[in-house]
């Protein structure tokens, strides 16, 4: 627990210019968590280092659910090096991994070595070693974090990564201001990217993280604005009277799938990024909306009327196939598809309240996933282990986090305002 | 907001000048700021069309009376039956005018953004065709959603949710 009280602490000496200012709050971990203890990296440079890397690898791998680190002042010893491991000391504190290191300078920077080992069975597993500048120590721990929960679970982590998100602030006048934030995937360094008085909605990342795409009302009309996170550069994609909503890139990049209404009613379209030729994917007078691609790029998941209430339908492009796939229930909207296309999520309504529900597709298998209120805007983790949402909590939205079998929760409260639309980018680390 | 109106009102007091400019050799008496200030005076102008302007500026005049706001049920985009009544008092006056207005449809939070942002539309273009049908011109109209993304009303009751499904009327 203390652990965690560190890292929240450590948050908020972060947060200087912060605006929705997330802090984790796990409200549901696993019985059966992995106990692994997380030592301190040793440290013999001068001057103090900026982040405590030990601490936030540990704070990843208890918000995944699968991990539970121990208690640092609970360690019998604090080994920085393989020949100091004592496996009895930790047999004794149960614990069945243990990772130690140890920070190097490296030029203008750090080299962070680290070494896992198999308690149970007195063995090594795993060493290594992330590089990194003064400001990028946060993502040396996450990456060793990654490493670590690929080694000791078969599943690639997903700690190094970032999260796109809306606030959303009233003054007493009742005028708003939004702002389109981003932070790393555990809400640290949190970064304004936009505010403005007029809404800002529907933030997505490309497939390479490297852009971002976003609907825009500051035009007094909503339009689609593609943006380089990198150069800042940014360009109005559309400006069709109606609606200009819901961009959502393509998993090779170059096509755009988004909704318009310039034919008088909202329709799926999807954009050839180069050349900006729209194909049309849906025709019908029903609301069709919240476009989502498999991962293998030939079709789109999107939300429609037609049938009399909102359901998730899938469009094989290049064909006029269209099928209805959600079948639990009379609310179903705005799917996302696994990353191993094996299932959906989508927000679902039942006994008045709005869900995130989990629907694989080729069994009948249905699971409502989150217990909180007015739950939407789900965006899974690229590695599928995890997923984001927006819920209500205590009269503000906030974003919470869900393990994809409901196993494990924890909230991002902020300090203020309503924090909303929360996309997980893809992978940051080229493979 | 603010900057929406103030446009807005440069829009209004533009289009009156043209209108003054297109009947009369305008004298030197006009500037942006008294424009600005004074969207529906006709004091900065002298205009030869006196009639015209004078009726620009009661129609202007009596939309500004009108009811501004127009509630649906959850999930739905019909018109109750009782806004019909107050929408042709639009009718009335923007069929004969110059007058244009900007149909603003909102959603409440219950659901996901993106559909509400099209329900919101619908519930604009329910307005906006109750206009046309009865005789209109669509460049009279103009159509825009913010779904739930602007709540007119804070809270999360069934109260504040009846204030948010709404239609607002722009004048501009």
């Amino acid at each position: 627990m203390s652990l965690r009280y560190a890292f929240v602490v450590l948050l908020m000496l972060l947060a200087n210019a912060s605006w929705a200012q997330l802090t984790i709050q796990i409200t549901q971990g696993r019985d059966n968590a992995t106990p692994i203890a997380v030592v301190p990296f040793g440290w013999n440079g001068t001057g103090q280092l900026s982040e405590d890397v030990a601490a936030i690898i540990a704070a990843d791998l208890q918000r995944s659910g699968l991990f539970a680190p121990m208690d640092r002042r609970d360690m019998l010893s604090l080994p920085t090096q393989g020949s100091e491991v004592v496996y009895q000391d930790w047999r004794a504190l149960k614990v069945d991994y243990l990772l130690i290191g140890r920070m190097v300078p490296f030029q203008n920077g750090y080299t962070a070595q680290y070494e896992l080992f198999d308690v149970l069975n007195q063995r090594p597993l795993l060493t290594g070693h992330e590089q990194g500048y003064r400001d990028s120590l946060r993502e040396v721990a996450h990456r060793i974090a990654d490493r670590v929960y690929e080694q000791l679970t078969g599943i690639r982590g997903a700690f190094n990564t970032r999260l796109l998100y809306v606030s959303r602030l009233r003054d007493a006048s009742g005028q708003y201001t939004y702002r389109l934030l981003m932070a790393d995937a555990d809400g640290a360094r949190e970064q304004v990217l936009r505010t403005q008085r007029e809404p800002l909605m529907s933030p997505s990342w490309s497939p390479d993280a490297q852009s971002i795409a976003y609907v825009s009302f500051e035009t007094g009309r909503p339009a689609i604005y593609i943006e380089n996170l990198r150069t800042r550069q940014r360009q109005q994609i559309t400006n069709f009277s109606g609606l200009n909503s819901s961009p959502v890139w393509s998993p090779d990049g170059r096509r755009m799938a988004m909704v318009l209404s310039k034919d008088g009613n909202p329709e799926v379209y999807v954009m050839d990024l180069a050349t900006r030729e729209l194909t049309r994917i849906t025709n019908h007078f029903a609301i069709d909306t919240e476009p989502s691609w498999t991962p293998d790029g030939r079709s789109l998941l999107f939300t429609s009327d037609r049938g009399g209430r909102p359901q998730i339908y899938r469009a094989t492009l290049g064909s006029n196939k269209v099928e209805r796939v959600s079948f639990e229930g009379d609310y179903n909207a705005r799917a996302r598809m696994l990353p191993d296309a094996s299932g959906m999520v989508m927000v679902h309504r039942a006994y008045g309240n709005f869900n995130i529900a989990l629907q694989l597709l080729n069994r009948r298998y249905f699971q409502v996933l989150t217990k909180t209120q007015l739950d939407e805007s789900p965006s899974i983790a690229p590695n599928g282990a995890m997923l984001i949402y927006a819920t209500l909590h205590q009269g503000r939205t906030i974003l919470a986090a869900v393990s994809i079998d409901g196993g494990t929760r924890y909230l991002l409260p902020s300090r203020f305002g309503d924090v909303r639309e929360p996309a997980w980018s893809p992978f940051l680390d080229r493979r | 907001m603010n900057k929406n109106n103030f446009r807005n009102l440069i829009a209004t007091a533009l289009a009156a000048a043209l209108l003054a400019g297109c009947a009369s050799n305008k004298t030197d008496d006009t500037s942006g700021s008294q424009a600005g200030s004074d969207p529906y005076g006709a004091s900065g102008y002298q205009s030869g069309s006196a009639t015209a302007y004078d009726q620009a500026s009661a129609d202007a005049a009596a939309l500004a009376s009108l009811q501004r706001v127009f509630y649906f049920d959850f999930d739905k985009s019909e018109l109750r039956p009782e806004v019909q009544a107050e929408l042709d008092k639009y009718v009335n006056i923007l069929r004969n005018s110059n007058q244009s207005i900007r149909l603003e449809g909102h959603a409440d939070e219950r659901g996901t953004t993106e559909y509400n942002l099209a329900l919101g539309e619908r519930r604009a273009n329910s307005v906006a065709q109750y206009l046309l049908v009865n005789g209109v011109s669509r460049d009279r109209i103009e159509v825009v959603s913010y779904g739930e993304e602007r709540p007119a009303a804070i809270g999360h009751d069934d109260a504040a949710h009846a204030q948010n499904r709404r239609v607002e009327v722009i004048l501009r």
